[in-house]
C-alpha cells in the first residue's frame, strides 16, 4: 500500500509538469504576443482605433518596457521557469483586462462554481444510484428498458440545446415564467429577508443550472451503476448469500450494493472535467458569475494570465481528484495496489 | 490505470473470443457482426438515420437550393445546379444571361426547383424572424435566412467536423495506445503520463482557449477537436494491446522474428479493433456535440457560416423565436442519438461478455 502510494505520488510530478508545459506553450505560441495585445487593448481603445505614426513610437517604447517588466523579452524556457516559480507560490500575476490580481478574481468567483457543481454532483448521485439499483435488480424488465432508453436519450441531448430550450420556453420569454433566466438571486434580494426566503430564492435560481449540469452525469452514472451491480450480482458470494436463505433485500443492500459502489467513487474524478466544461456553457447562458463565465470572458478577451491560471488550477485540481479517487479505490479494493505491483 | 477498471465495469472490452466465435458460426467476423447487429431494431434504426443524414449532407445542394434543377429560358434548356458544380470546379462558366441572376425572377422561364428553394446564405431582410409557414417550413432567422436550408446545409459542417476530427483522433490514439500497450515499459510510462495530463486538463476549456487564439476556421476546428479527443481511443487500444500481447500467437510471431511494427499493426491491431470501432462511432457523436457547443459560443467556426450551433445561439438572444431553438437543436440531438445507438449496438455485438445477457 505504501509503495503504491509513493509510486502514484512520484508519477504525479511528470504529469504536473506536463500540464503546466502544455498550458504555458499553448498560450505563448499562439499568434500575437501578450504585449501587443495589451497595447492594442489599452492604447487602441484610448486612441479610439488606429494608432498614428507619432504615437506608434511611444507605443513601441511602452511595449518594450512592458515586456521587460513581465519578463517577456527573455527566452521561452526562462519565462517558463519564472512562471513555474510564481505558480508554486500561487502568484498568477495581474489580469490584462483590468489589472486586478488574477488570484483575487479566481477566489472571488470560486464559491459560485463550487456551489453549482457541488449540488450537481449531489443530484447526479441521488438520481443515478437508485435508478442503477432498480435497473440492475430488474434486468430486462419494462422499467429497466425504459430507464435504459431514457438514459440514452438524455445522454444525447446537447447541453446548449437543453439550456436554450429552457431559456425560450420556461424562463420568461413568450411562454412560461417558471424559472429566472439568469443570475443567482432576485433583483429585490436583500440580506434582511428571513432565512427561508433567502434559501428559496437561491434554490429557485440554482434549480435549472443544476439540473442542466447534472442530467448528462446521472444518465451515464446510472448505466455504470447498473453494469457494476450486475457484475457483482453474478459473483459466487452473492449466490452463497442467497443460498443460505438471506432476505433478498439484505443481499442487495448489504452485500451487493457496497461492492458495486466502488467504481462510482472513481468516476467522480472523471466527471469533474465534464462539469468544468458544462460550467462554461451554463454560466455563460444563465449569466452566473462563476469561474466558467470568467474563463469564457477571459478567453474572448485573450487575457493570458487569467486563462493560464484557470487552465492550470482546474487541471491540478482534477489531477488531485484523480489521485484521491485512486487512493480511495485502493483502500476499498486492495487488489488494485497489489495488482499494480505484480505488473 | 486503476481508473480503467471502473470504465471496464461498464464498457466491457473485447478479447479474442470474437474470432473464435466467428469461426464457429461460419463466415468472417464482420458478416457475423452484421448478422447480429441486424437483430437489434433500435440500433438498426440508428443506422438508417445515420445513413439518411449522410445522404442529406451529400445531396444538400439538391434538397435546398435557390437554383432550379431544370430551367427553360429563352428557348434554351439548362440544369443550373449541375452547372454550379461545373463552375465551381472551374471547368466552365455561367452563360452570360444567367450570370448573377435571381432564378426565381426570370421572365417567362419554366423551372423545376428543389423542395426547399433557398440556400442557407440567402439573406432576405424583408422576412426577418418569421415563424414557420408554408413558405419557410422551419421559419427564418434574424437575417431572413431559411432555417431549414440552414439545417440541411449545416449537416455538412457537423458531419465533416465529426468525421475528420475523429479521424485525427483515431490516428493519434491508435498509434500511442499501440506503442504504450505493446512495449509496456518506459514507453507505457511516458504515454500513460500523457493520458493523465490530457484527462486532467478540462478538455472543453482547452479547446475554446486554442480555438479562440487561432483565426476562425473549420479546418482548424476539426484539428483542435481531433488533437484534444484522442485519449479515450488511446486508452482502449492500450488495454487491448496489453491483453493481446501476452497471447501465444503473438509470442510465436515475435519468436519467428517478425518485426515489432508488423506484429503491432498486422497481428495485434485487427484483434484490438472492436472497442476502437465502438469508440470511433461514439467519438463522432462527441465531436458533433463539441462543435455545436463551440459554434454556439461563437468560437472556432467562422461567424458567417450557418451551423446548427450558430442558429441555436440566435435563439438564446431572440427568445420569442422558438423555431430557432427547437429545430437546430433537434437536428443535433437526432444525429448524436443515432450515432450513440449505432455505437451501442456495435458494442453489444462485438462484446462477447454481453452475449449471454440478451
Amino acid at each position: 500500500m505504501a509503495a503504491y502510494l509513493a509510486q502514484r505520488l512520484l508519477l504525479m510530478i511528470p504529469t504536473f509538469i506536463g500540464i503546466t508545459l502544455i498550458s504555458f506553450l499553448i498560450m505563448r505560441l499562439a499568434p500575437g504576443d501578450p504585449a501587443e495585445l495589451r497595447a492594442a487593448g489599452g492604447v487602441g481603445a484610448a486612441a479610439g482605433g488606429g494608432i498614428s505614426i507619432e504615437k506608434r513610437g511611444a507605443v513601441d517604447e511602452a511595449m518594450a518596457q512592458w515586456r521587460a517588466q513581465y519578463g517577456l523579452d527573455k527566452p521561452l524556457h526562462v519565462q517558463y521557469a519564472v512562471w513555474m516559480k510564481n505558480l508554486l507560490t500561487l502568484s498568477f500575476g495581474e489580469s490584462f483586462k483590468d489589472n486586478q490580481s488574477v488570484w483575487d478574481k479566481i477566489t472571488e468567483r470560486l464559491p459560485v462554481t463550487v456551489k453549482l457543481n457541488f449540488w450537481s454532483i449531489v443530484v447526479v448521485y441521488l438520481v443515478a444510484i437508485p435508478l442503477g439499483i432498480y435497473s440492475a435488480t430488474h434486468p430486462n424488465s419494462l422499467g429497466d428498458k425504459i430507464t435504459t432508453l431514457a438514459a440514452f436519450v438524455l445522454f444525447a441531448v446537447p447541453l446548449v440545446w437543453a439550456a436554450t430550450m429552457a431559456i425560450v420556453f420556461i424562463c420568461g420569454g413568450d411562454f412560461y415564467y417558471l424559472f429566472p433566466p439568469g443570475g443567482l438571486e432576485s433583483l429585490e434580494f436583500s440580506e434582511n429577508w428571513p432565512l427561508w426566503k433567502k434559501v428559496k430564492d437561491h434554490a429557485w435560481h440554482l434549480f435549472l443550472p443544476v439540473v442542466l449540469l447534472s442530467y448528462d452525469g446521472f444518465a451515464s452514472l446510472s448505466r455504470y451503476m447498473r453494469a457494476g451491480m450486475l457484475e457483482v450480482l453474478r459473483q459466487d458470494y452473492v449466490q452463497v448469500a442467497r443460498a443460505k436463505g438471506l432476505d433478498e433485500k439484505i443481499v442487495i443492500y448489504k452485500h451487493v450494493l457496497r461492492n458495486s459502489l466502488i467504481p462510482l467513487v472513481t468516476i467522480l474524478a472523471s466527471i469533474l472535467p465534464g462539469l468544468i466544461g458544462g460550467s462554461i456553457i451554463i454560466e455563460t447562458i444563465f449569466s452566473i458569475p462563476g469561474l466558467g463565465q470568467l474563463g469564457y470572458e477571459s478567453v474572448l478577451a485573450r487575457d493570458y494570465p487569467t486563462v493560464l491560471a484557470l487552465l492550470t488550477v482546474s487541471s491540478v485540481l482534477t489531477l488531485i481528484g484523480i489521485l484521491i479517487s485512486d487512493i480511495l479505490l485502493s483502500v476499498v479494493d486492495p487488489r488494485i495496489a497489489f495488482g499494480r505491483r505484480l505488473q | 490505470m486503476s481508473r480503467n477498471q471502473a470504465t471496464t465495469a461498464a464498457l466491457r472490452s473485447v478479447n479474442v473470443d470474437v474470432s473464435l466465435d466467428a469461426a464457429e458460426t461460419g463466415g468472417g467476423l464482420w458478416s457475423d457482426v452484421w448478422r447480429r447487429f441486424k437483430r437489434n431494431p433500435i440500433a438498426l434504426a440508428g443506422l438508417y438515420v445515420v445513413g439518411f443524414l449522410a445522404l442529406m449532407a451529400l445531396f444538400a445542394d439538391f434538397i435546398a437550393n435557390d437554383k432550379p434543377y431544370y430551367l427553360e429560358y429563352r428557348g434554351k434548356t439548362y440544369f443550373p445546379i449541375f452547372r454550379s458544380y461545373i463552375v465551381s470546379a472551374k471547368l466552365g462558366q455561367w452563360p452570360a444571361e444567367l450570370l448573377n441572376v435571381d432564378f426565381k425572377k426570370l421572365d417567362g422561364a419554366k423551372t423545376v426547383f428543389p423542395p426547399i428553394p433557398y440556400r442557407q446564405t440567402n439573406i432576405n431582410l424583408l422576412e426577418p424572424v418569421e415563424p414557420p409557414s408554408m413558405k419557410h417550413w422551419f421559419g427564418t432567422d434574424k437575417l431572413g435566412r431559411d432555417v431549414l436550408a440552414g439545417i440541411i446545409h449545416g449537416s455538412r459542417i457537423s458531419l465533416s467536423i465529426g468525421f475528420v476530427a475523429v479521424g485525427i483522433a483515431v490516428v493519434i490514439g491508435v498509434i500511442l495506445g499501440a506503442v504504450a500497450g505493446y512495449f509496456a515499459s518506459w514507453e507505457d510510462l511516458v504515454i500513460s503520463r500523457l493520458f493523465e495530463v490530457m484527462l486532467s486538463i478540462p478538455t472543453f476549456f482547452l479547446l475554446i482557449t486554442i480555438a479562440a487564439l487561432l483565426p476562425p476556421s473549420i479546418f482548424l476546428t476539426m484539428a483542435i477537436i481531433g488533437l484534444t479527443g484522442w485519449v479515450g481511443i488511446a486508452r482502449f487500444t492500450r488495454n487491448e494491446f496489453l491483453q493481446i500481447r501476452n497471447l501465444d500467437y503473438v509470442t510465436a510471431a515475435i519468436a519467428l522474428g517478425v518485426s515489432n511494427r508488423k506484429v503491432m499493426f498486422k497481428h495485434i491491431l485487427p484483434n484490438a479493433l472492436a472497442p476502437v470501432i465502438v469508440s470511433v462511432v461514439l467519438g463522432i457523436a462527441g465531436a458533433i456535440l463539441v462543435e455545436s457547443a463551440l459554434s454556439f459560443l461563437g468560437i472556432g467556426v467562422p461567424a458567417e457560416l450557418v451551423t446548427w450551433g450558430s442558429i441555436l445561439h440566435e435563439a438564446s438572444t431572440t427568445t420569442f423565436a422558438w423555431w430557432l431553438a427547437v429545430f437546430p437543436g433537434l437536428a443535433i440531438f437526432i444525429t448524436v442519438l443515432a450515432y450513440y445507438l449505432v455505437g451501442e449496438g456495435l458494442r453489444e455485438v462485438l462484446d462477447p461478455r454481453l452475449r449471454g445477457l440478451r
